[in-house]
């Protein structure tokens, strides 16, 4: 089966349109970057104390709002996760304005007190089963146990605190309502059930995730991440420069830089928070972008070994023409995963995914309409520098093909010994 | 040709047994194969649940305990050679203090009597030789850290930190921990901390004390019963707090009781650092509990000093601002003594590892905390697995219908490279992390991308009339170079990354290189040798299945 065959698209004669898309999404991103006064940053690179808590019915935000306020020293945000797959979530956050470490770790002890205080039994003296370690209930079951007559080791009785708190865990997601739920737990039996249900109680609520990123590393982890994927990029064109030329190096990297803004500014316009893992999908879809960019380079430069007539522009055509068949089968596949992952991956993968779709479709297209003319563009400006061709004009952008200010693949070869292998 | 496609053979044979073996070991049961799984690829914090921390540690403590010291030792032997001085306090730290403030630490000694200049100074040299000694006027002198003492203390500060936060957690008995400098060294005072299994970071962050220096010190032996407040305190002392005292907060225990204030004295009787052992244990009535302890030498000495001049008195054990337990001296103490009557296991134990743990020589602060529950990482997985398998099926199913015969090659090469990827990680002892997982996504593309390079050359050729044989041969050829370009160019990336990311982006970094070399030998290497060998038994007319 094969889809593509002796292809021969100008695909660099309709540049244009697809430069100003990309301008017209570069801009409407870095607008709605600018109007929501900054990115969203994701748990990671937030300052400031955060939890997340899974309720057993829908959670009322109110209540959860003000029994906070009260308490909670700033101001406190409860925002609702529920939808995509997830269920009765909801994330409440203190901003980290002006506050210490101290206070931001005070504060999160607060916000697990004040749940506990609004949604569970305070006064009881019971302990909480959908909020304890495994050492607290050990430590709460051993004597009561021995009271009741049920015969344990210490072995025994961690073995059945592990398995009871994994029943919990891995197939309730962290939150029981019913202590039948424990029923199928192994070595379970009345007399444990019993004094389980003297000494527990069951709160409707789970805390799911912590956070607390204080301000020394929240600027750190950010600056940090952003240092590196520089270097990175620097690193790449180096490279490129060295096997190729330097403007193909430079092309690439812009081709990547381009794709990597337009892909943040759509998770700013869609209101998606800029995570720890959404930086690694920004970080594959670099590669992934890079990758694309080279298997054309390099097919260009092959071709400019063997066509000394040809205008830059109609070999660059050529490669792209001839390695459409690996683009679209190599995008298509990556494309296809990704998809599986937006789709079924859950809500921790979302803006990792999110991040991929996006930065396939673009990195693709940034191959050859963003990366390609780059180096066109070059060459017809070092060209009509070159010999400055009398009775036409200077080579302008929009009249790059046959003029005489178009390059020759010769003079290329000439200049760039490198570009042959 | 058959012989090097023999050797060619036997090395690829042997790789895929070292990597199942690394994956998988030699299990002999289905439980022994699931049980060495999980054994081998250790999923990260962020999949398993478990909590990471960043601590920072308050070096300035440490300068400032190191300007006392001193303030001490200088003061002994000028009583010894009858030089004395009005007043002798460290200064440069301010409120609250930061770990920039260690640098301006400087001891200030003022009104020393301009006749016994000389003899100051050399007491200084040989007292304090690793500070530096500024005249500040005739009766007046600062003295500061050479800056190479300094950055010693601090590194010394951080690695003490380090060492006791090991020994707390291992309390703990968690696996799989780790204690590590985060950041620069020399620079940075912070700690990472990776605590898997343990999403209760409240209490994790307990058992490290946060803010825990201990100390035991003396209670005022007038006013030894609990104040409910510093107020109530201040009204009974009559607005005037005993030299060298202080009050202290009793840490509430559960069921919340009132609170209880205590007169104590403010210089610690013995530290954490006297601190040899303690364990709990069962007390001498039914239903009771204590803890034993034993001191150093020199702790024994000053401890029993100490207990001897105060039986009948009351000691208080302090962690950093709390008073965690107050106990009444029965007799004097040398090295070793037990805290009784304490009124459950629980307690004793938290006791026992607070004595236990030693000092630290600073206080830490958490400055970074993220928790994932173990069934917030449990969901993920399950979601991951179930998208990536309907991801892969998705990516096989292309391959072959697109093709044929040779896509099954593709196929083979995938698998092989995700096999080499888990081994590596495997070897390395390298743990699978979300960010690790955009990795091994990466690596599958660019393991798909490879083979239909290298196929839609063959594929290129063969249409310009060329023998299956040379097809194939031109076709690895030509694509080989596109191939090390790409691959060549990610693993450049890599290495920034790695040399300047941290913690997740490097992740990222290392599944990806691995990936990538990974993917030389299956797509290339590999795939290649399977060509050859369907090739080498048939002539080279026969159209190839592509």
């Amino acid at each position: 089966m094969e889809l593509f065959k002796n292809t021969n698209y100008d695909f660099l004669g309709k540049k244009w349109p697809f430069i100003i898309a990309s301008l017209v999404l570069s801009v409407a991103g870095l607008t709605s970057i600018v109007a929501k006064g900054g990115l969203k940053y994701g748990i990671d690179f937030k300052e400031g104390t955060l939890i997340q808590v899974k309720f057993a019915n829908p959670p009322e935000d109110n209540k959860i709002r003000a029994a906070m306020l009260q308490k909670v020293k700033g101001e406190v945000s409860v925002q609702d996760l529920s939808g995509n797959g997830v269920l009765n979530t909801v994330e409440i956050q203190t901003e980290a304005k002006g506050q210490g470490e101290r206070e931001m770790n005070a504060n999160q002890a607060v916000m697990r007190s004040v749940l506990t205080d609004t949604f569970g039994q305070p006064g009881s003296g019971k302990l909480d089963l959908n909020n304890t370690s495994a050492e607290e209930l050990v430590n709460r079951l051993r004597d009561p146990l021995a009271r009741a007559g049920v015969a344990m080791s210490e072995q025994q009785l961690q073995t059945l605190v592990g398995s009871i708190l994994g029943e919990i865990n891995t197939h309730h997601s962290g939150l029981i309502t019913n202590f039948d739920d424990l029923r199928s737990v192994p070595g379970m039996n009345s007399g444990i059930m019993n004094t389980l249900q003297q000494e527990c109680y069951l709160a409707p609520f789970h805390v799911n995730t912590a956070q607390m990123v204080g301000p020394k590393v929240g600027a750190k982890l950010r600056q940090k991440a952003l240092f590196a994927t520089l270097y990175a990029l620097a690193g790449m064109l180096v490279y490129i420069a060295f096997r190729f030329e330097w403007i193909y190096g430079l092309g690439a990297v812009i081709a990547c830089f381009h794709d990597t803004l337009i892909t943040i500014g759509l998770f700013s316009l869609f209101n998606k928070e800029i995570s720890m893992t959404v930086i690694a999908a920004l970080l594959t879809l670099v590669g992934y972008s890079m990758n694309d960019t080279i298997v054309i380079f390099d097919r260009i430069r092959e071709n400019l070994k063997f066509s000394r007539k040809e205008s830059l522009e109609a070999v660059m055509n050529r490669a792209v023409n001839q390695t459409l068949s690996r683009t679209i089968m190599t995008s298509g596949l990556t494309f296809l995963t990704v998809i599986a992952l937006f789709i079924w991956g859950g809500p921790v993968l979302n803006g990792f995914s999110f991040a991929l779709v996006c930065g396939i479709i673009i990195g693709t297209y940034s191959s050859v309409f963003v990366a390609s003319p780059i180096v066109l563009f070059w060459h017809n400006y070092a060209d009509a520098r070159r010999k400055p061709a009398p009775g036409s004009g200077p080579a302008g952008p929009k009249a790059p093909t046959g003029g005489p200010a178009a390059p020759r693949a010769e003079t290329l070869r000439k200049g760039s010994t490198k570009a042959v292998r | 040709m058959q012989k090097n496609l023999t050797t060619r053979a036997v090395i690829i044979v042997v790789t895929i047994l070292l990597c199942v073996i690394g994956i998988i070991g030699v299990p002999t049961s289905k439980a022994d194969l699931i049980d060495h799984l999980k054994h081998n690829i250790r999923l990260g914090l962020d999949l398993k649940g478990g909590s990471r921390l960043v601590m920072e540690v308050q070096v300035e403590d440490a300068v400032k305990g190191d300007g006392q010291q001193t303030i001490e030792r200088l003061q002994q032997a000028a009583t010894k050679q009858s030089i004395v001085w009005n007043s002798a306090e460290v200064t440069g730290l301010s409120e609250p203090a930061s770990v920039d403030d260690a640098d301006h630490v400087a001891i200030v000694i003022k009104g020393v009597n301009p006749g016994k200049a000389s003899e100051f100074r050399n007491l200084v040299s040989t007292e304090a030789p690793t500070y530096i000694l500024t005249t500040l006027n005739s009766t007046d002198y600062s003295l500061k850290l050479t800056p190479s003492d300094l950055s010693e203390l601090k590194k010394q500060a951080v690695q003490g930190a380090i060492d006791t936060i090991s020994n707390r957690i291992n309390d703990l008995g968690v696996a799989e921990t780790s204690v590590q400098q985060y950041g620069q060294s020399g620079a940075d005072y912070q700690i990472l901390i990776e605590l898997p299994g343990i999403d209760d970071s409240a209490h994790a962050k307990e058992v490290i004390g946060t803010t825990a220096v201990l100390s035991i010190t003396g209670v005022d032996k007038q006013h030894d019963t609990p104040f409910t407040s510093r107020e109530d305190a201040m009204a009974k002392l009559g607005g005037i707090l005993p030299l060298n005292e202080k009050l202290v907060k009793a840490k509430p225990r559960v069921g919340g009781q009132a609170d209880e204030w205590y007169l104590v004295g403010a210089i610690p009787v013995i530290t954490g650092r006297d601190m040899r052992s303690a364990r709990a244990g069962q007390g001498d009535t039914p239903r009771t509990w204590q803890t034993s302890f034993t001191l150093s030498q020199d702790g024994g000495r000053k401890f029993a000093r100490f207990t001897g001049d105060h039986v009948g008195d009351k000691l208080a054990v302090i962690l950093d601002n709390d008073i965690v337990n107050v106990a009444t001296i029965n007799e004097r103490i040398e090295d070793s003594g037990r805290i009784m009557g304490l009124s459950s296991q629980e307690e004793a134990t938290d006791l026992a590892r607070y004595l236990r743990s030693g000092s630290l020589p600073a206080r830490v602060t958490t400055v970074f905390e993220n928790s994932v529950g173990p069934s917030l990482g449990a969901d993920s997985i399950h979601q991951g697995i179930v998208s990536g398998i309907a991801g892969l099926i998705a990516v096989i199913t292309a391959m072959l219908v697109y093709y044929r015969r040779s896509g099954v090659n593709a196929v083979l090469a995938l698998i092989l490279n995700t096999v080499v990827l888990l081994a590596a990680i495997s070897y390395l002892h390298a743990a699978l992390t979300l960010p690790g997982i955009a990795g091994v996504i990466l690596t599958i593309g660019m393991a798909v991308d490879s083979n239909v390079l290298i196929f839609e050359r063959i594929r290129e050729e063969l249409r310009t009339g060329k023998g299956t044989y040379a097809a194939v041969d031109t076709g690895f050829n030509k694509a080989w170079w596109t191939i090390v370009d790409t691959h060549v160019t990610t693993v450049v990336s890599c290495a920034f990354l790695f040399l300047f990311g941290e913690g997740p982006v490097r992740g990222f970094a290392v599944t990806l290189t691995i990936g990538l070399i990974a993917n030389v030998f299956t797509a290339v290497f590999v795939s290649r040798t399977i060509f050859n060998w369907e090739l080498s038994g048939r002539r080279g007319t026969e159209p190839l299945s592509i």
